[in-house]
Parts: structure tokens; C-alpha cells; sequence
């Protein structure tokens, strides 16, 4: 077999399993956060369609792919025709770089970092092009909101993953994974969510994971009370379902990188365990993690645009840099427990004082109505 | 070095400058824009140099491509169209043209293939940033810090005294 | 057939020249903007070039240049568009030939 048959065979097979796996677990997931959520509001979900409901994703694709593909007349036909087309490609791309399991990465290079966070940068571009494209109001004011909040949450995204390139000293994921791979005592794993600056930093990028890929505490972009929505308003049919997948997809790749960077990726909780193969810890992780984005969507209410910036430059910000201080004070302590202390004495402190310098002295009092009297 | 890769990069990426360069609607040009981009981000990876082209596309279309959008949304009562095309810069932007292939085309010496490399891993990279290139770096981190600063100042409301 | 340094440098010719017609033809502020991205990016691809068809990879002084001037193209970018917008609240028009009084 010649040399370029044999390469092209492999990237499809990668490409193929990938979208495999991860069109399943989409369909699975849209079911099931139904249903999760349902339990939470103490109500059934859906489980009509199959056992336990479980045909309803393929009861939506049907309803999604028969219905009409409505393009506004006075819409940039091409813009609004790629813009989904970008957002799904971009979507997938970054699940290519994530270690799955012992030498399952798809796309093994050796800035994947960089490459994620490059790849992710271009989400912004494909919901401006859906908010223009759209010529709709709402579609520009949700597109401004989804990028605004993107931009400023990529920081502390960004931010909180360099204590971890700084200490693996590598921009490649799998060598951040085998990093973590080994445990004290036999029981307690090499993760660096267990050191305090990487408990802190996978709190912040957790939670401007929620923020990137627009999930509920932060739903502004899409606020269906206000701005029907969002970029997605002049979206139907097949179109609409592509955004839908590619939000999803952005959860899983942000999810899976967070279980990379911070959750030991492949690696087994504790060393007897370490005989299941390593992709179902990945995927127990990952979906832990999922399971979690779900619970944040049944119990907080919405926040303001103007809460939510505040919150990103004023707290995130400040602690991500935290974050990177706290690294190197561990590592230069010896990595031990002298610098496990002192790692959390600064993070500590330093969390103190912002929260007391972003007091406010509002306290909480009846609502006054200013403009609705 | 793949050719049938050199040529579609070369395909792709001209007729994104030529479409950016020359379309009338403003929107359109930035996104043609990003297609150039992309494009050359293509060719540093065609090249080895793997890390520049992921930070040219994390520069250019994250950060770059979204100012541009912006600012055309901020800009937008009258940049709707472009009215008028200034033949003279066609004219010189030709002459520039024609003098580099002519110069290029009579160098024989540039006629040389690739050599044969071991590719540069981000490690070296990063290495020589913090040794030899420590102050350079200090020097765009002074720079990029004066933009920020310097753009922030500019877009301030200005005061009316009227 | 291989490309040889010749191709490449064509390329970053006509791209060059590309965003010399997009500065000098036209008259929005922001697409002048947009020539000099073009200018730059070509630019850039022939710092990465030079280094690759050089004798010397492993000193990775093209690189180094490179990841320099895109940092500086991110500062000029940005401080460009500033002045855009800071001219289009002066002047309520974007088009440079207006832009013609020494005093506001």
C-alpha cells in the first residue's frame, strides 16, 4: 500500500470514530439533561419516545432535518449560510487534540494548547458572522453579548491553564496527562487539581468553561426572555440543529481539556483500579463533569451582562494571575507539602483581600423600580 | 515539500487577499481577511514552523479579525459601501508587483529547494525566548502594554466644549 | 515537482502587492487598515521563508522575528482601529479623504 493510502486511512478512521463517539454522547446528553433537569423541578422529562425516553434524540433530528430552512430575505445569504458551517468545524477541531486514553490522541501535535485555544478563538468570528449575517436585532445584540463575554473570559481561560504548562513544561496535552500519571502513598493520585493552585484554577476554568460555551449561569447571548435567541434567532431547521451541536460539542472539548489539564485525563483514581483501560476513566471523568455543568443549569438563575463582566475582570482575572504566583511558588518550595502550604497560604491571602476590596456595601433591600412605576 | 499542498494554500489564499483587497462591502473584505489569514498560517505549517502558524491564527483571527469586525460595527453609519477606487494606487500597486516578479524571476539563485530539517519543537522555541530573546520579549510586552494604554486613551469620549 | 524559494517569495509578492492596491486604491479608513494587515502578512511569511530555506534551523532566528511582528501587528491593529473609531466620533465619517484639517 502505498505511503499516503495509509495516512489518509488513519485520519479517517480517526476522524470517523471521533465523530462517532461524540455524535452519541451528544444525543445522549440532549436526553438526558431533559431528564436531569426534569428531576430536578420534580417532574418526569421526557419518556414518551422508546424506554425511558431514550428514542427522543432521534424523534428531535427527524423534527429538526424535515423542517423548513427558512433564510430571512434581507439576510447576507453566504455569511449566514457558513456561519454554522464554521461553528460546528471549529467545534470538532478542538476535540481532535485531547488524549482520550493510553495513545488515543487523535491529533497529537505539539503545541496542542495552543491549538485548542487558536482553533477556539475563531468561535467569536462564526457568531459575529450568524448575528450579521442574520440582519436581525436581536441576532446583532445577542452575537455582541456571546462575544463580549467570550473575549473576556478567554483570559482567565487562558490564564488558569499556564501554572499547568509551566510546571509540566510542555504545550503538548499528552504530556501534561502522563505529568499526572503516579500517586503518594498508592492512594492519592498526582493530579494537580489535589495542589492548591490547581484546585483553583480548575475552579476558574470550569468556570469560564460555563461562560465560553455559553451555558445557563451565563446564558445571556441566548437570554430567551430578552432577545428571543440570540445569534441564532434567524436559524431553523437543520441550521439551527448544527449551533445546538456544536454547543454541545464545545462543552465536551472544554470539559475534556479541563479533565486533561487538571482531572489526571486517562489516569485511574487510585493505583488498584489502574487495570480498566484508560479510556473509561477518561469518559467517567468527562461525563462527571458534564453531569455538573447540568446541576449549575437546574439550580442558578441567570446573571446580568453587567454581573458577569464585573465578575470576569475583576475577580477571574486577578485570581487566573494568582493562579500562575501560586504554581511557582510550589514548585520553587520543592513540590512537597512546604509548598503545598505555601501555595495556599498565597492563594488564600490573596482571595481575601479581593473579596474584601469588591465588597459592596450594597445590602440586600426591597427592589426599587426605577423606570417601571 | 507537497507541491499540490503549496498550490491550493496559493489558490486559497490569494483570492482571499484579492477578494479583501477589492470587495465592496466592508464586512465582507474582514472576513476575506481571515481566509488570508488562514492561509498563511497554512504555509508556516507547510514550512515547519508549526508554533508561529498556531499564533497567527490565535492573533490574527481571535484577536485581530474580531477588532476589525468591531469597529466596522461601530463605524457603520457610513461604511456600508465604498464609492471610488483611486486608480493610481492600482497603478503603482501593479508597477510594485511587476518589479518584484521581474527581480525575482532573473535571481537564479533563489531557484534552491528546501533542505532537509529536523522541525523546531515548541521547547526550542521557548527556550530561545527566555534566553537569548529575553529582551526582545520585555520589549513587546513594554509595547503591547503602551497599545493597550494608548488605545484605551484614544477611544475615551471626548470632552465637548460647548 | 517541489517548491523551491522562488514560489514562495512570488506568493509573498502578489500578497504584498495585494495589500499595496488595497491601501493606496481605497478610501475607508479601515480598509487601508486591512492593506497593511495583507502587507504584513506577507511580511511575515517571507521572515518564515528566509529561515526555512536558510542553512541555520536549529537557531530559530526567522521564528523569533516572526512571533515579534505579529505581536507588534496585534499593537498596531488595535491602536489603528482606536484611532478609526476616535476619528469617526470627530469627524462622523470614516473616508480618509475628508480627514484633511490640521485642527479639529
Amino acid at each position: 500500500m502505498p505511503d499516503w493510502v495509509t495516512t489518509m486511512a488513519s485520519i479517517l478512521l480517526n476522524i470517523s470514530a471521533l465523530l462517532g463517539v461524540f455524535l452519541t454522547i451528544f444525543a445522549l446528553i440532549s436526553v438526558l439533561e431533559r431528564k436531569i433537569l426534569g428531576r430536578m423541578q420534580n417532574r418526569y422529562g421526557p419518556n414518551r419516545v422508546g424506554p425511558f425516553g431514550l428514542f427522543q434524540p432521534v424523534a428531535d433530528g427527524i423534527k429538526m432535518l424535515i423542517k423548513e430552512d427558512v433564510v430571512p430575505a434581507r439576510a447576507d445569504k453566504v455569511v449566514h449560510f457558513l456561519a454554522p458551517i464554521l461553528v460546528a468545524a471549529t467545534a470538532i477541531l478542538t476535540l481532535g487534540v485531547i488524549p482520550y486514553g493510553r495513545n488515543m490522541t487523535p491529533f497529537a501535535i505539539d503545541g496542542g494548547i495552543l491549538f485548542f485555544f487558536a482553533v477556539g478563538s475563531t468561535t467569536e468570528l462564526a457568531v459575529f458572522m450568524a448575528g450579521w449575517g442574520s440582519n436581525n436585532k436581536f441576532s446583532m445584540l445577542g452575537a455582541m453579548r456571546a462575544i463580549a463575554q467570550m473575549v473576556s473570559y478567554e483570559l482567565p481561560l487562558i490564564l488558569t491553564t499556564l501554572p499547568v504548562v509551566m510546571v509540566v513544561g510542555a504545550l503538548s496535552p499528552d504530556a501534561i496527562v502522563s505529568a499526572q500519571g503516579g500517586y503518594w502513598f498508592g492512594i492519592l493520585p498526582h493530579w494537580f487539581v489535589t495542589t492548591p493552585w490547581g484546585a483553583a484554577a480548575f475552579i476558574l476554568f470550569f468556570v469560564s468553561g460555563l461562560v465560553e460555551s455559553n451555558r445557563t449561569p451565563f446564558d445571556v447571548p441566548e437570554g430567551e426572555s430578552e432577545i428571543v435567541a440570540g445569534h441564532m434567532t434567524e436559524y431553523s431547521g437543520f441550521k439551527y440543529a448544527t449551533f445546538f451541536l456544536a454547543e454541545y460539542f464545545g462543552m465536551f472539548a472544554i470539559s475534556g481539556l479541563a479533565v486533561t489539564l487538571f482531572l489526571g485525563g486517562w489516569h485511574a483514581p487510585i493505583a488498584v483500579l489502574e487495570f480498566i483501560p484508560s479510556y473509561v476513566w477518561f469518559f467517567l471523568k468527562l461525563s462527571a463533569l458534564l453531569f455538573v455543568y447540568i446541576w449549575v443549569r437546574g439550580t442558578l438563575p441567570r446573571t446580568r451582562v453587567d454581573q458577569i463582566m464585573n465578575f470576569a475582570w475583576k475577580f477571574m482575572l486577578p485570581m487566573a494571575f494568582t493562579c500562575i504566583i501560586a504554581a511557582a511558588v510550589w514548585h520553587y518550595q520543592g513540590r512537597g507539602l512546604a509548598g503545598w502550604l505555601w501555595s495556599l497560604a498565597v492563594i488564600a491571602i490573596i482571595y481575601q483581600t479581593l473579596s474584601r476590596l469588591l465588597e459592596t456595601k450594597k445590602k440586600f433591600a426591597p427592589r426599587t423600580y426605577r423606570f417601571a412605576e | 515539500m507537497n507541491s499540490v499542498a503549496f498550490l491550493a494554500i496559493a489558490i486559497i489564499t490569494l483570492s482571499g487577499a484579492l477578494a479583501a483587497a477589492t470587495l465592496p462591502k466592508l464586512i465582507h473584505a474582514a472576513l476575506s481577511l481571515v481566509i488570508v489569514f488562514v492561509g498563511v498560517a497554512a504555509y508556516f505549517f507547510l514550512l515547519g514552523a508549526e508554533f508561529v502558524g498556531l499564533v497567527q491564527i490565535f492573533v490574527y483571527i481571535g484577536a485581530v479579525a474580531v477588532l476589525i469586525v468591531f469597529t466596522i460595527l461601530l463605524t457603520r453609519r457610513d461604511s456600508v459601501n465604498d464609492r471610488g477606487v483611486n486608480w493610481g494606487g492600482v497603478i503603482v500597486a501593479l508597477a510594485v508587483f511587476g518589479g518584484l516578479l521581474w527581480i525575482i524571476l532573473n535571481t537564479t539563485s533563489l531557484a534552491l529547494p528546501a533542505p532537509q530539517t529536523e522541525p523546531l519543537t515548541v521547547k526550542q522555541i521557548g527556550e530561545s525566548l527566555m534566553t537569548n530573546y529575553v529582551w526582545p520579549l520585555q520589549c513587546v510586552g513594554l509595547v503591547l502594554t503602551v497599545a493597550l494604554i494608548g488605545a484605551l486613551i484614544l477611544v475615551m469620549e471626548e470632552k465637548r466644549e460647548r | 515537482m517541489n517548491a523551491t524559494l522562488q514560489l514562495f517569495l512570488i506568493i509573498s509578492s502578489a500578497l504584498f502587492s495585494i495589500g499595496l492596491l488595497a491601501t493606496l486604491s481605497r478610501r475607508h479608513a479601515i480598509f487601508i487598515l486591512i492593506g497593511i494587515e495583507l502587507m504584513l502578512a506577507a511580511a511575515n511569511l517571507n521572515f518564515i521563508v528566509f529561515w526555512r530555506f536558510g542553512s541555520q534551523q536549529q537557531q530559530p532566528t526567522g521564528v523569533m522575528v516572526a512571533i515579534f511582528s505579529i505581536a507588534i501587528a496585534a499593537a498596531e491593529a488595535a491602536v489603528g482601529l482606536a484611532l478609526v473609531i476616535a476619528i469617526y466620533r470627530h469627524y462622523r465619517t470614516t473616508n480618509v479623504d475628508k480627514f484633511d484639517s490640521l485642527k479639529g
